[in-house]
């Protein structure tokens, strides 16, 4: 369990880092979606199994979304020349070490609470209920509003081309 | 422990037969639909026959078959979407029953069947940009936008399936469908499953990202034992997706004197045989127009499809 949890924070860590270190654009996105799947299958290590796996279906087809915008809107998208994803290094190294000391500080000083209650039998079922239980109508109505104003949206916007009908 | 083994090698051993079947039929019914359609069965039999020895051929020819390799290619990425597509298939596979119970029981095995069947959509697209060449890359990006355009719907209709059973737990939903199936009294969410079936497997009419018109597509530039792991792959994530409507609409193993194991192969294959059927009845669909009749017409019916059983299982 520890070993599997110390080999996928290795790997998100990992695999970040490369993300600034590649100078291919795909590769780039590739290797932040290895580093969301290890932080979703770090979810499963605490058995939260719906959220760890809604993490992975989430994050992979968002990062395939994601990589066509990234190549196209981003310099060198082919990688063919050499590139870099950081600028003005040394603020942007300054600025990263100092949230990092107060977000780790911030980790050891807060006095955390005592765990209160057992983990429930079925957490999807508990998380559902934490989320919706009393405002269920509410958030049925309000994601069936979304989605609809989503696609209206898209069909509003898309152009119709010249061999269209 | 061993028990799990042997249902992991039995399902691997099943999912490898069926998608030779699978192919045999695709390749023969496409050698009998070229020598006319007048000869009738007799000569899709003769073909079929004759397919599985070519079959065996052409896996042994690819195995030694020197790579071909295109100027300036992402040799990582490829191999990493080459691998990808055959490994998707296994892991969406795991979650379903065979015959009793599945390799990975899990609660959530809805959810990671759709994690490991969008997983597809990497594979695709890391092979057709990683090879850098014109053909493969407008075939993964076609497999994009066809995956934006299957999967709301498609995920309504898992959505429904689990809402009827009331888990995401592949045996309960099995367990659900005791009385009456789901195909039976969830029609749109089962033809919405076919569909996105055939394009969650790039099939038949929805099979432009590997598509003629594209000189191949996807694996166009793709030879030698990766073209095999490719090819391979496809067939099992067909079979994988046509195994996966027997537990979700098709009452999984249930089924009158055989065990169920008998009927969940039965049923696979005949949900197989109809995709492969389709592939050579059917004409190709164009994506933009099948975005639209996806978004517009198959989400709005996929979302009165969960209202009504939302409803039925209400009390």
């Amino acid at each position: 369990m520890s070993g599997a949890f110390w080999a996928l924070a290795v790997l998100a860590v990992a695999s970040g880092v490369a993300v600034f270190v590649v100078d291919s654009m795909a590769r780039a996105t590739f290797a932040l979606l290895v580093s969301l799947l290890a932080v979703g299958g770090t979810l499963l290590l605490i058995d939260l199994h719906y959220v760890g796996v809604l993490v992975i279906l989430m994050m992979v087809m968002e990062m395939l979304v994601m990589v066509v915008f990234m190549i196209m809107y981003m310099m060198n998208p082919g990688g063919l020349m050499p590139m870099t994803m950081v600028h003005d290094n040394r603020t942007a190294v300054l600025i990263a070490g100092g949230v990092f000391v107060l977000l780790a500080a911030g980790v050891f000083v807060t006095p955390w609470p005592p765990a209160r209650g057992r983990p429930p039998a079925d957490p999807t079922h508990a998380l559902g209920l934490a989320i919706m239980e009393g405002k269920m109508l509410v958030m049925i109505v309000i994601g069936v509003a979304i989605l609809a104003t989503m696609i209206s949206a898209v069909v509003l916007a898309t152009h119709r081309g010249r061999y269209d009908r | 422990m061993g028990d799990s083994a042997g249902t992991a090698v039995s399902l691997v051993m099943s999912m490898a037969l069926l998608a030779w079947a699978a192919a045999a039929l695709d390749a023969g019914l496409g050698r009998a639909g070229r020598r006319g359609r007048r000869a009738g069965r007799c000569r899709v039999r003769d073909a079929v026959a004759e397919t599985v020895a070519a079959a065996a051929g052409e896996v042994a020819r690819l195995l030694v078959q020197g790579r071909r390799r295109t100027l300036a290619s992402d040799v990582l990425l490829v191999r990493a979407g080459v691998v990808a597509l055959p490994l998707a298939a296994l892991l969406a596979a795991v979650v379903l029953p065979v015959g009793e119970r599945p390799v990975l029981d899990t609660g959530v095995g809805i959810v990671w069947f759709n994690a490991m069947e969008v997983c597809v959509w990497g594979a695709l697209w890391l092979v057709g940009w990683g090879v850098n060449s014109v053909n493969p890359l407008i075939g993964g990006y076609r497999f994009l936008v066809q995956g934006l355009s299957y999967e709301l719907p498609h995920m309504f209709a898992l959505i429904t399936v689990a809402l009827g059973a009331g888990s995401l737990r592949f045996g309960d939903v099995v367990a659900a469908q005791r009385g009456l199936w789901f195909a039976v009294w969830m029609p749109v969410a089962f033809v919405v499953y076919l569909i996105s079936a055939l394009a969650m497997a790039f099939w038949g009419p929805m099979g432009e990202p590997v598509g003629r018109n594209v000189a191949g597509g996807v694996p166009g530039e793709l030879s030698g034992p990766d073209r095999l792991v490719f090819t391979a792959g496809r067939y099992a994530l067909l079979v994988v997706v046509a195994a996966a409507a027997v537990p979700l609409f098709l009452g999984g193993g249930a089924g009158p004197l055989l065990p169920g194991w008998a009927w969940t192969a039965i049923k696979t294959a005949a949900v197989l045989g109809v995709l492969v059927l389709v592939k050579h009845r059917v004409p190709a669909v164009r994506m933009d127009r099948f975005t639209q009749f996806a978004w517009v017409v198959l989400i709005p019916l996929t979302l009165v499809q969960t209202l009504v059983v939302g409803i039925v299982v209400l009390p």
